[in-house]
């Protein structure tokens, strides 16, 4: 790997004041046509076109993105890493992504700084309690790590829980994944495009995808800013614009599109060493390394593609924080955003073919995807590859809507992710 | 969040209403004869319009009626109003 990162390089690099580290990836123009071309470079777009390099050997393709990578959702989430669903297909996804987490970034030579700082999820009335656990069970049927702690345990494991039993959704125990946590995400993003770029993998920034065209039943390109691209195989992963690039192609998802907001506090000292979330008051919180509370709220209930999302739902979450919380009551929000989620009727993703020939649909991650980047990538890369999905997303297909095989994780899954 | 003039109420604030989605999707006359297509389409296909949007909401805090909204969802933007089994005033 040239340029490859270590001690010695970042003290050659000290040594002559920081001034020759090289560019990272290349900014290169479009080729006239590729072998495959990847839609949206976030992290599960540039992660895709890693593996397709990496592990099936295409090395004439490009991912191409309207903006600067990593500048959608990946850059926009609160960085949660579990695998804790209910059902085994979800189980088999969401660990598959666990598992390259844990050695992503030596893979990578780019530290993402994955922190298995432990999730918890608390339950606060006695239908979570037996939710939770029965999950819990589930969870270590399908050899994930999951533990059920009572109120006291849920106080030891974070102090600064207030588990009053007078409060309005007193905590009534909670379950932890030890093996989950945090990661850095613009590194994510950064990792893969690095990575891909050093196979051979153009990465195109800027160029906004105008149209998909079709020669009957086969994808023949893409109409973007910088001109027609041919392609045969396309790879859609655009997150919160998925419906508008199928529309391109003539097709119809089950999605819709709904913005989800975040926000995170002044930088404080350390104060909480995990990462805490609760369904039922919609709230969750860890700390950046910076310091900050990095706290995510829930979607708007129509469809919007703003980017920004409503003052209302922020001050729901903030109230149950205060309230799970008191030690923050005075702290100061230094920032608040929203990112474009498209959410499918069961709450799962789509990992898929469609039924325009070289047309492949990676969505509906919704309000959790970034937990599943290098799983994704790897998975969507062995669709686009093979034309057949691996039998870890064969479950994600999107002709499940037709088939009522639904994936329901809504309700099921730890959080409203 | 913006605000929503009610066809029955006036002017209120959007959290006072819930969304019922996209309009217009009319319920199947004989759902004995519809194909497995058919139920997918009416149950989960939706348009997820980035633009002007037809959709129903319901002044749930409020007179708790029914009606449909004219939207443009990349700003929220509200282009008219009108009651349920009125005609758009939009074309659509």
């Amino acid at each position: 790997m040239k340029n490859k990162y270590s001690i010695f390089s970042l003290i050659k690099n000290a040594l002559s004041g920081h001034e020759n580290w090289q560019r990272a990836w290349r900014d290169p123009e479009p080729k006239n046509e590729y072998d495959a071309i990847i839609v949206g470079g976030g992290g599960h777009g540039l992660a895709t076109a890693y593996y397709l390099a990496k592990k099936h050997k295409m090395t004439n393709i490009a991912v191409v993105e309207k903006g600067w990578i990593g500048g959608g959702n990946t850059g926009r989430n609160t960085t949660i890493i579990r695998s804790n669903y209910l059902w085994d297909a979800s189980a088999g996804l969401y660990d598959h992504a666990l598992k390259i987490w844990e050695g992503l970034s030596q893979e990578l030579n780019y530290n993402v700084m994955f922190s298995q700082r432990g999730v918890m999820n608390l339950a606060h009335n006695l239908q979570d309690v037996r939710d939770l656990k029965r999950r819990t069970h589930a969870n270590r049927l399908n050899g994930i790590d999951a533990v059920w702690l009572n109120t006291d345990e849920v106080k030891k494991f974070c102090p600064i829980i207030n588990t009053s039993q007078d409060i309005r959704y007193p905590v009534l125990g909670g379950t932890l994944q030890k093996r989950a946590g945090t990661a850095r995400h613009d590194a994510v993003a950064w990792g893969y495009a690095r990575g891909a770029d050093q196979l051979g993998v153009d990465i195109i920034q800027n160029c906004e995808v105008k149209g998909i065209k079709r020669d009957g039943d086969q994808v023949i390109g893409i109409e973007t800013s910088k001109g027609f691209i041919k392609s045969k195989k396309i790879g859609v992963v655009a997150a919160g614009h998925s419906s508008v690039l199928a529309n391109m192609a003539g097709l119809k998802l089950p999605l819709e599109s709904k913005p989800l907001q975040a926000l995170v506090s002044e930088p404080v000292k350390p104060i909480i060493d995990t990462v805490v979330m609760s369904n039922a008051v919609h709230a969750y919180v860890s700390q950046s390394d910076k310091g900050e509370l990095v706290i995510g709220a829930g979607t708007d209930s129509y469809v919007s593609y703003t980017q920004k999302g409503s003052h209302n739902i922020v001050e729901e979450t903030l109230r149950a924080i205060l309230e799970l919380y008191p030690i923050f009551s005075r702290m100061k929000m230094l920032r608040q955003w929203g990112g474009i989620v498209d959410i499918c009727p069961d709450a799962s993703p789509i990992i898929s073919k469609t039924q325009v020939k070289g047309l492949y649909f990676n969505c509906g991650w919704g309000t959790g995807g970034f937990k599943a980047t290098p799983g994704s990538g790897d998975l969507f890369a062995h669709t686009i590859a093979n034309d057949e999905p691996h039998k870890l997303n064969a479950a994600f297909n999107i002709n499940r809507f037709v088939s009522g095989d639904l994936v329901d994780e809504h309700g099921a899954a730890a959080v409203a992710h | 969040m913006f605000i929503i003039i009610c066809p029955y109420c006036g002017e209120r604030d959007q959290t006072e209403f819930s969304s019922g989605g996209e309009a217009h999707i009319v319920r199947p006359k004989q759902p004995t004869e519809l194909s497995d297509d058919e139920w997918a389409e009416f149950l989960f296909m939706r348009k997820n319009i980035k633009g002007i949007q037809f959709e129903r909401w319901n002044h749930s805090h409020g007179c708790r009626k029914w009606f449909n909204v004219v939207r443009d969802t990349s700003n929220d933007k509200i282009h008219a109003v009108y009651k349920m089994g009125e005609k758009p005033p939009i074309n659509k």
